[in-house]
């Protein structure tokens, strides 16, 4: 077979379940099946985790991807390979770990629900947990890369006209890699809007509270509701594609 | 639950993978003579080919324990079983996944397959009864249904349309009752685990459940007189490429094997 063919092939495989979920799309009835309750609800709830997912992220995960870029320290390889794990682990695994350490009889989630009665599954804070878990990586590698391709001279030269540490970061390092960043930011909201495995398994599943727009696209395709299910998945699919085209540049080599 | 998704769409999409990530899989290699037959075929060759068994997950252990019997009794007969929620089983037939027979835990999911004119007449073949399911030795002191509504005790359900969490919310509306649970389950083994993981103090499940989990739960029995009528038919699927082992099955479910096992699992005879 030439490569061509297998090239088509390539395309068939990820083409035609996008035609086949669009072929099935009941479009008249989108809007209505949008402003369901449920639906609503997983909207809002979506956006509210996802953005949580996403700032979290940024506050732990560019400080993170700053230290292992510019500090030389014993097992940055092991950490480097242990930030990115949650690309590669199943979901659901990273759901059952994040349950054994953070759920009410998890070593660390015993201890806060003992002396505040407060625990992270079943709670918006639990999906945002999940989220964040899964989609962080995405914002580290991006941005560690940034960090490290960067001119360095330019930061040598506003400490050489006097700048402290903290200004040079704000004036001179951030601007320079705030394009790699805002790619790596919305990589990872992406990857959080669509965390399902994680979310189910450590957050639960509630409308308004945990269930977000994956789980209710679940609940309503396992309940025989697939106009609900099919009207979030074209949601889902638009944003997934919205957030393509803004990166293009970036990651498609851009025309 | 991602185990569930992948189950839905390989049952939808690729027979030889469904075969592969169901949950049991029992291929009788043994040539012993058999002892037991399937109550239809004692006159008969024995049932061979492969049969999928969907089935309501409550079915679970009793069908599970059923396996052996049958398939010693028919050494070519290899059994799948892909348990679930009736309502996720349900959409996955009318989705074309290569099922021989249906077991549902309720009547409302089987009458959307008949009324589709993708199953069989069914028979009802067992009943059952809900029960609470808490935590071992019942730490939270809970006497009943109305205790699952206080605040301080947290509950886990079956999602809408899941026989069990229907059964549920129709003895909450009967005692007038709201109970606000944290999460919804797509089982009642799902249900049950979250309890036996201890992040929820308890679930409604059937008394079977409560038995097939064994010490790990206590289980917390609900009035006779608000039990709701729990029955479970069956039936061969039209499409079915194994008519006879389905068929089969089904009687084996009714008056064989399989109703001994539902009877030795606490299920109660129809």
């Amino acid at each position: 077979m030439t490569p061509a063919v297998l090239a088509a092939g390539a395309m068939a495989l990820v083409v035609l379940p996008l035609i086949g979920l669009l072929l099935r799309m009941p479009w008249s009835s989108v809007g209505g099946d949008l402003a369901d309750h449920d639906a609503l609800l997983a909207l809002r709830l979506s956006l509210e985790c996802s953005l949580g997912a996403l700032a979290v992220s940024l506050v732990l995960g560019v400080p993170l991807a700053w230290v292992l870029a510019r500090r030389r320290f014993p097992g940055r390889s092991l950490a480097r390979a242990l930030v990115t794990l949650p690309m590669v682990l199943p979901p659901v695994v990273g759901g059952i770990a994040l349950l054994y350490a953070f759920g009410r009889r998890g070593f660390a989630g015993r201890w806060l629900y003992a002396l505040t009665g407060w625990r992270l599954p079943f709670t918006a804070g639990g999906a945002i947990v999940a989220e964040a878990f899964v989609a962080m990586p995405f914002l580290v590698i991006t941005a560690e890369a940034a960090f490290r391709s960067l001119d360095r001279r330019a930061e040598e030269a506003a400490a050489t006209l006097g700048a402290p540490p903290g200004y040079r970061f704000r004036r001179v390092t951030l601007p320079a890699v705030a394009p790699a960043l805002a790619a790596g930011a919305a990589l990872t909201w992406a990857r959080a809007l669509g965390e399902f495995g994680a979310t189910i398994t450590f957050a639960g599943n509630f409308p308004g509270t945990t269930q977000t727009m994956p789980l209710a696209i679940f609940q309503d395709i396992e309940g025989g509701n697939s106009g609900v299910a099919l009207a979030l998945s074209l949601v889902l699919l638009a944003v997934s594609l919205i957030v393509l085209v803004g990166l293009r540049d970036r990651w498609l080599g851009g025309t | 639950m991602t185990a569930r998704l992948i189950r839905l769409a390989a049952a939808a999409a690729l027979p030889v993978a469904f075969a592969a990530c169901s949950k049991t899989t029992t291929t009788a290699t043994t040539t012993a003579a058999a002892t037991t037959t399937l109550a239809v075929t004692t006159s008969k060759p024995a049932l061979t080919g492969t049969l999928n068994v969907f089935a309501a997950a409550s079915l679970t252990s009793a069908f599970n324990a059923a396996t052996a019997t049958l398939t010693s009794a028919n050494p070519g007969l290899s059994i799948t079983y892909n348990f679930a929620g009736s309502n996720a089983l349900v959409a996955q037939i009318q989705q074309g996944a290569p099922a021989d027979v249906f077991a549902s835990a309720d009547q409302k999911n089987m009458t959307t397959l008949v009324n589709a004119g993708l199953v069989d007449t069914p028979v009802t073949f067992a009943k059952n009864k809900l029960e609470i399911a808490v935590a071992p030795g019942n730490p939270k002191h809970i006497t009943g249904l109305a205790d699952l509504a206080k605040p301080g005790v947290s509950v886990v359900l079956e999602s809408p349309g899941v026989p069990a969490g229907d059964y549920t919310r129709q003895v909450e509306t009967q005692l007038g009752i709201t109970i606000t649970p944290k999460s919804l389950a797509p089982d009642v083994k799902t249900a049950i685990t979250q309890v036996t993981t201890g992040e929820v103090d308890a679930t409604v499940v059937y008394v079977t459940d409560v038995h097939a989990a064994g010490a790990q739960v206590t289980g917390v029995p609900i009035a006779d007189n608000l039990q709701p009528s729990i029955t479970y038919p069956i039936a061969v699927v039209k499409a079915t490429k194994n008519p006879t082992a389905a068929q089969a099955f089904v009687q084996s479910a009714v008056s064989g094997e399989v109703q001994k096992a539902l009877l030795a699992q606490g299920f109660l005879a129809p």
